[in-house]
């Protein structure tokens, strides 16, 4: 059972709000005490997702939660878009996939840094990713 | 606007990194380093990230460009002051940086820029030589 704690949304727009998300994230990293790895794999994971979201979503809504589960506490990051959505997601999911110019390492890698991985889409509706990263994980 | 200082330091150009980049910064520095590559005729690119905490994969793909970049320019690129846990996540992420060589530190990295250059000199001189006999 995964409780959230606190909640923090951000709207992203432009470029320089990736910045000022990975301060945010980072922030509560810190107070929930994760380590230093540990917090640099998440604010990655976070910066391609918002990178993603940006390119191919124009933009959308980030949101920043502290959960727990049991003892152990955690950052659950949610970033909701309203673009043409993706495809074929089992496609998106395989390394060195990419409809846009980038290496495709986005989701796959983005997946292997955290500890849970969500990704939901519609066509035409848009894509809502889910990260959770433990403290301790 | 903002820009990254681009020092130039006998035959190589030394960029520090203070700040976390955005894309834009990024694309400007890939721009202007080339471009002074090819001003200044440098023979090595010296890139500190000391104080880079993040770098995904559209910064490692700038740093991977920078370096191919130069070297059709005909200058040496060497990426210094990692963080260990930036390693860690770029190795993960499936982003090793191949192709880009490393030091430790500024001053790792200007012995490494210097052998280099040694190295190719001593490349061409045999070169010379045996094209002349």
């Amino acid at each position: 059972m995964t409780l959230p704690l606190t909640k923090d949304i951000l709207v992203v727009s432009r470029e320089q709000d990736v910045v000022l998300l990975r301060n945010r994230v980072k922030e509560h990293a810190v107070k929930i005490k994760m380590g230093l790895v540990n917090q640099t794999k998440l604010l990655t994971a976070a910066s391609e997702l918002v990178r993603n979201m940006l390119r191919y979503g124009n933009g959308g809504k980030a949101i920043i939660e502290v959960v727990s589960s049991g003892r152990i506490n955690g950052i659950r990051l949610t970033f909701e878009d309203q673009g043409p959505g993706i495809a074929d997601i089992d496609n998106a999911m395989t390394d060195g996939y990419s409809t846009g110019k980038s290496l495709g390492l986005g989701l796959p890698g983005t997946k292997r840094l955290v500890s849970e991985f969500n990704i939901k889409s519609k066509l035409g509706e848009g894509t809502t990713v889910t990260i959770i990263k433990w403290a301790n994980g | 606007m903002d820009r990254i200082p681009i020092l130039k330091m006998g035959p190589f150009l030394l960029v520090t990194i203070q700040i976390d980049l955005y894309d834009r910064l990024a694309l400007d520095l890939e721009e202007d380093l080339v471009r002074m590559v090819e001003k200044t005729s440098a023979k090595g690119v010296l890139i500190d990230i000391s104080a880079v905490t993040i770098v995904d994969s559209f910064m490692g793909r700038i740093l991977g460009n920078i370096a191919s970049m130069s070297r059709l320019l005909d200058a040496q690129t060497v990426v210094v002051g990692m963080q260990p846990a930036v390693a860690i996540t770029l190795v993960e992420l499936g982003l090793p940086l191949n192709g880009v060589s490393t030091a430790l530190d500024v001053e790792k990295g200007m012995a490494l820029l210097q052998s280099k250059m040694i190295f190719d000199e001593e490349e061409e001189q045999e070169e010379d030589d045996t094209a002349a006999n």
